[in-house]
């Protein structure tokens, strides 16, 4: 049944590129519903990142005028001892994290995929803590890890083993944050589990009558079939442990700015000697250097790992690579 | 056969782990300064310190901090869910010049870090008189969100284009299209994407953080900040306790009422990046 829509191209010259075909009401509402997005997208992403890197330039308090300082705000970051601290601590999460994550997810997830009974409690028990949001996590492990009443180190110490004192510590801090994130990673278990279900049983069924083990299926089928998300995790965990703020906020944040963050700094995250310099110091045009300065580290080892992944991702044909 | 029971074992010991902390959260928001820092640490508070739930309205607004909280989270979720709606229904049902290189631009914003743009936008509410009040938090959710947006598109596409032809040559207009025809549709998409939206501005902290100075104006998340500091030698874990609870549970009502939507959020927006 014809119907007569602007859907069905027109039995004009099917070469003309499909917009010179539009029609002018469609053109027009078109861009009326897209308009509070792509105002929103001028407001607060493109025209601030803009802005940021201006910023960057410049000495600004907010109370007085910018004035214009060239590069004197990265030529200062590097004799920066905090900003390196900042750094170091930053990296040692990321080391540390990033693997950590991708593993302790991967593997839950392969522990409850296949033929498992009482999949829905699974899921909820090992869900669930990734809902709780930030700042009662970090509250309820302020205690948790408490090197002395806590329950944490309650049976090391009646075992006698060593305890650690883990957010008293200097060295214990990070892994300790890292810890905290890994018990709200649920979601990272629940995106793995559909994706390690997502592969059709007919590949594991043909790998079988090659008289393929549990293993060789594991690292022939199992993993390369769900490359693309492992990929894409990789990606935002990255992202997410250069953006480390609320856990260490609660923790060791202080509302008096210049107070250190954890014993020797050791908990001074990227973003809470940013957030210090500019909430707490009005550093306005510094903090943004160290924005920009984080915004091209993290654009750079995404391209790097973008690059990266035609040696080790797998997209099955047919699949947008986006 | 011995694996498979290892599989269960592993499951139930470690969701158990999972769990506990919750726990350790529900009891000692009951337990007095003295009971919390005792070794060993106790199970179950001896005694039951049920008064921890009355004083705390005492010592902070709790009912003031719990209405800023879900003032600023419904009216945030609604103004992203519309507007990311009518902009995904833009993006996945119209065709217009500049539709694609919009819509690249709008998903390259999820890689961008928050802090890039975090200043110049406190700048901006600066200049506009807006610190200290609730439009900071509110106002920007109404121009859509890119995950969002994404999501409801790709829902969006999967609804027969010949329910929509059909309202046109009824002489419905896009608007209308929208309205009664995609949206009443969608609804399994918008509630996904609703609960997400929920979580999200329920939890958020950093930009209260930096917006909300004044006491009378903090969220459930900046109160249990604020309780970690020692009040004139005062120890106030235990209210910070009973302040996350408070935070806490709502999250889990929510998912235990709606728990199928929230994985597939979950999946949705972990599987199609």
């Amino acid at each position: 049944m014809p119907v007569a829509t602007t859907e069905v191209p027109s039995p004009q010259p099917a070469r003309l590129p499909f917009y010179r075909r539009l029609s002018f009401e469609e053109t027009m509402f078109g861009w009326i519903f897209i308009l509070p997005a792509a105002l929103g997208l001028l407001l607060f992403q493109l025209g601030p990142v803009i802005a940021s890197l201006g910023l960057s330039f410049t000495k600004y308090d907010i109370i007085t005028r910018p004035r214009w300082n060239g590069i004197d705000n990265y030529v200062r970051l590097f004799s920066d001892d905090l900003w390196i601290k900042s750094i170091q601590v930053t990296l040692k999460y990321a080391v540390i994290y990033v693997p950590a994550s991708l593993i302790f997810a991967y593997g839950v997830a392969l522990l409850m995929s296949g033929r498992i009974r009482g999949i829905a409690i699974w899921r909820t028990m090992w869900y669930l803590p990734s809902i709780v949001p930030s700042v009662a996590a970090a509250a309820i492990w302020r205690w948790g890890l408490h090197p002395e009443f806590g329950p944490i180190n309650f049976p090391l110490k009646v075992l006698g083993l060593p305890a650690p004192r883990w957010l008293a510590d200097p060295d214990w801090i990070v892994p300790s944050i890292v810890f905290i994130s890994l018990w709200g990673l649920g979601n990272s278990v629940l995106i793995f589990l559909a994706a390690i279900t997502g592969v059709p049983p007919s590949f594991y069924e043909a790998a079988e009558v090659d008289g393929a083990g549990r293993w060789r299926k594991f690292t022939a089928i199992t993993v390369p079939l769900t490359s693309s998300i492992i990929f894409f995790q990789l990606i935002i965990a990255v992202i997410n442990s250069f953006q480390v703020f609320t856990s260490a906020f609660v923790l060791f944040g202080s509302n008096s700015a210049s107070s250190s963050a954890g014993t020797a700094n050791a908990a001074l995250f990227y973003m809470l000697y940013m957030y210090r310099n500019a909430f707490g110091y009005f550093r306005n045009g510094y903090a943004s250097a160290m924005a920009w300065i984080l915004f091209l580290a993290v654009a750079l080892l995404t391209l790097v790992l973008f690059k990266s992944q035609n040696r080790w991702v797998y997209y099955e044909a047919g699949d947008e690579a986006t | 056969m011995i694996a498979a029971y290892a599989r269960y074992l592993v499951l139930v010991g470690g969701g158990v782990l999972m769990l506990t902390p919750f726990f350790w959260l529900l009891s000692s928001s009951f337990k007095t300064p003295e009971t919390i820092y005792i070794f060993p640490p106790q199970w179950i508070p001896d005694p039951i310190h049920w008064r921890n739930y009355t004083e705390v309205f005492d010592v902070i607004p709790v009912l003031r901090y719990a209405f800023n909280t879900v003032y600023i989270t419904v009216l945030a979720s609604v103004g992203v869910i519309l507007s990311s709606a009518m902009a995904a229904y833009g993006f996945a049902r119209l065709r217009f010049r500049g539709r694609d290189l919009m819509f690249s631009l709008l998903l390259s914003t999820v890689m961008l870090p928050y802090v890039v743009t975090m200043i110049p936008v406190y700048i901006m509410f600066t200049r506009l008189g807006w610190i200290d009040s609730f439009r900071p938090l509110i106002v920007p959710h109404w121009f859509g969100g890119p995950v969002t947006i994404f999501m409801l598109r790709q829902f969006f596409r999967t609804i027969p284009l010949e329910l929509e032809a059909a309202a046109r040559i009824d002489g419905a207009s896009r608007p209308r299209i929208f309205l009664q025809v995609i949206l009443p549709l969608a609804r399994p998409a918008l509630v996904v994407t609703s609960i997400l939206a929920l979580v999200y501005n329920w939890n958020s902290f950093l930009e209260p953080l930096i917006y909300l100075r004044k006491q009378r104006l903090y969220t459930l998340a900046l109160a249990v900040n604020a309780l970690k500091e020692f009040e004139s030698g005062m120890d106030w874990t235990h209210y910070m306790m009973v302040v996350a609870t408070i935070m806490v549970v709502p999250v889990i009502i929510l998912y235990f009422l709606a728990q199928r939507a929230f994985i597939e959020g979950i999946v949705l927006t972990g599987l199609k990046g």
